[in-house]
């Protein structure tokens, strides 16, 4: 029988076997960031134990960094203690490390990518459950705990139980206005948070093969979201294209055998998978979320579902939305572009092009937080920043800022905030806060208009 | 880490379903650098009230109910790999978690911090919720080397599935860093003959 891209990967990885137990399985690269590392290196150091291979590891400054006067000493003091940490512990175990301000500075999930550290075939994890983006590339990648990456620093390995696979295939041609985000978001909303658990995730089908990888990683991104372990889309030219050339890309006769090998592996026509959905990508419109978990979403132009369950209606009284409604015409004075599932260049391109000769209407704060200092450069580059400030927007600088609040970027209690980054629970940007979770195009049409529109009535 | 055989204990029943990390310990408290702490913050925004005010109709506010088990709605854990969700449960005085589902990641993370996750059926999840809402002494038994979980004063119990190798470690009181700097040749030979 075939194999999986899943099975591939992973089978090239297993050290061993344990008897009645796990697999060891080596990880080629481990992403670390200030939040979930910290209480990592230092059991390794009360337990006398040195990093096994440092050189695998890079780090970034991303999560409680600030976005603005990121020249400046952190004002907060327990982010700057955890900034400083990182650092010392970098330094003192001779791992890579972006700090704020370095032009290689970004979201773990932007920057690795950006900069051809991820790469087909390989096995990745970072203490951050969003690892799952880097599946985009057909990299086995994914969430650890702290425990977990102090045992990738005590041994480049990890303990674990094969996942079983899952395959979500998507074929037909996406509606104008419909984003990776909104297929994404349509998936959960039709599989529910846990369908995945236990598995790991394959995309297939003509609408991930067209794809740009921004797009996939989009996609990838979001697979917790629905308990999956993580997601992968199999390595194609559009991944060649992408890897070649970058900072820590394979180059010459190494880039030449690698693709020998990176072709080899998408999933063999007879493999078989665990379980299987199929979806018409007709059947996709712009999505927005309407409840506290990222399963809750409904077309754009659709209605809150009545449902007579404890959890649902507790979610609609924190949101402060009745069953049955529409979320059209919704006041709403927040919108957030960013974080690693959807700030990458060609999200703040949709929506720049969606912005440009319009201005953000008088009662919406509209932060865009760019998932990296390249992106950033890239936007400024490209005149994006002109047309975002001729329309009110207020470009930031790079970190995960308003996705999870832990800086300053915090939506106030009570207030609605359209965002494109991947989590709408309670809280999640702020103590109180209420998420819809949408595409850049959706969110930067409610900064325009500064209520929530049918997007579909307005593409030319 | 603690060794686990057996326990009993009253429990705390939490009667909501996709309790998710951020629920669990808010990410506002996630800027210490060691793992001390966060037992005080867990459930923070349940706990109290905006004010800052104890929430009195908490389940963990009210003093009828003790134990180092807590009992919680489908699918605990959900959301994001913080491990600190698991530091926060074990750092209240946690040791067993019960539910009818587990997220993949806090599931391992609960495991690597010597807390049990005991995945239940649902009917005998509501029972057992049933049995100390309306009853608070009920003491609830947990055998892990039987995998078995009993209300003891109803005489009934249900076995819980563990990884073979898991449970060794929860028994023994050791942990996956022991395991594999002890099988550093394997890994050493691994990587002479890896292609990439
Ligand atoms: S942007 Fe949000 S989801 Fe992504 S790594 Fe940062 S905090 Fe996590």
């Amino acid at each position: 029988m075939g194999k999986t891209l899943f099975d591939k990967v992973w089978d090239a990885h297993v050290v061993s076997n344990i008897e009645n137990g796990p697999q060891i399985l080596y990880i080629d690269k481990h992403l670390i960031h200030e939040v979930t590392s910290p209480q990592a290196f230092n059991e390794l150091k009360e337990r006398g134990i040195p990093i096994y291979r440092p050189s695998q590891t890079v780090a970034t400054a991303d999560h409680n960094t600030p976005t603005l006067n990121q020249d400046k000493p952190v004002k907060d003091e327990l982010s700057r203690k955890q900034l400083q940490q990182l650092s010392e512990n970098c330094k003192a175990n001779n791992i890579t490390l972006y700090e704020l301000g370095h032009k290689y500075n970004g979201i773990v999930h932007v920057m690795a990518p950006e900069l051809g550290i991820t790469q087909p075939g390989m096995t990745m994890v970072c203490g951050d459950s969003h690892t799952s983006t880097h599946g985009a590339f057909g990299a086995i990648a994914f969430g650890i705990g702290t425990s977990q990456v102090a045992q990738v620093f005590a041994s480049q390995c990890l303990l674990l139980t094969k996942p079983k696979s899952l395959r979500v295939s998507v074929n037909g041609k996406l509606k104008p206005g419909v984003l990776p985000k909104d297929v994404i978001l349509y998936i959960i909303s039709k599989l529910g948070t846990n369908s995945g658990t236990g598995y790991f995730c394959e995309y297939a089908g003509n609408v991930f093969e067209e794809m740009s990888m921004e797009g996939r990683m989009t996609v990838c991104n979001m697979s917790i979201e629905m308990g999956a372990r993580g997601g992968m889309i199999a390595p194609d030219e559009i991944t060649f294209e992408y890897v070649k050339g970058r900072e820590f890309a394979p180059k010459d006769d190494d880039l030449t055998k690698k693709l020998e090998y990176w072709k080899t592996l998408p999933t063999d026509k007879d493999a078989k998978f665990d379980k299987e959905y199929f979806f018409d990508a007709e059947d996709i419109e712009p999505m927005v979320t309407y409840g506290t978990n990222p399963g809750m979403g409904i077309k754009i132009n659709g209605n809150i579902p009545v449902e007579n369950n404890l959890s649902f209606k507790k979610s609609l009284k924190y949101m402060n939305f009745e069953a049955g409604e529409s979320l059209i015409d919704k006041p709403i004075n927040y919108v957030f572009i960013g974080s690693c599932t959807n700030s990458r260049i060609e999200d703040f391109r949709v929506a720049a092009n969606y912005v440009k000769g319009k201005r953000k209407a008088d009662n919406v704060t509209a932060w865009l937080v760019p998932g990296s200092k390249q992106v950033e450069a890239q936007i400024i580059k490209e005149g994006l920043k002109d047309i975002f400030d001729d329309a009110g927007f207020e470009l930031r600088q790079p970190g995960c800022s308003a996705c999870l609040a832990m800086n300053d970027d915090k939506i106030p209690q009570g207030e609605y905030c359209v965002s494109t980054s991947n989590r709408n629970f309670e809280g999640r940007q702020g103590q109180g806060s209420r998420t819809i979770l949408a595409s850049p195009l959706v969110a930067a049409a409610t900064a325009v208009e500064g209520r929530i529109i049918d997007i579909t009535k307005h593409l030319n | 880490m603690e060794k686990f055989i057996t326990l009993r204990s009253t429990a705390i029943p939490l009667n909501i379903e996709n309790v998710d990390t951020d629920q669990i310990i808010p990410a506002r408290f996630l800027k210490a650098t060691d793992k001390k702490g966060f037992g005080d913050n867990v459930f923070r925004d349940w706990r109290y009230k905006k004010d800052g005010s104890v929430n009195t109709s908490f389940v963990l506010n009210n003093s009828d109910y003790k134990g180092s088990i807590l009992v919680a709605g489908n699918n605990f854990g959900c959301g994001s790999s913080r491990e600190h969700a698991a530091w926060a449960i074990v750092g209240y005085g946690f040791k067993v978690v019960v539910s009818s589902f587990f997220a993949d990641i806090f599931k391992g993370n609960a495991l690597n911090n010597g807390l049990l996750p005991v995945q239940v059926s649902e009917p005998f999840l509501s029972d057992i919720l049933n049995e100390i809402e309306s009853n608070p002494e009920t003491v609830i038994k947990v055998n892990l080397e039987e995998q078995k979980i009993s209300i003891e004063r109803k005489n009934i119990s249900e076995k819980f599935e563990i990884d073979p190798y898991k449970k060794t470690c929860m028994i023994n009181g050791y942990d996956d860093i022991d395991y594999l700097v002890n099988n550093k040749e394997l890994i050493e030979a691994f990587e002479a003959q890896k292609i990439f």
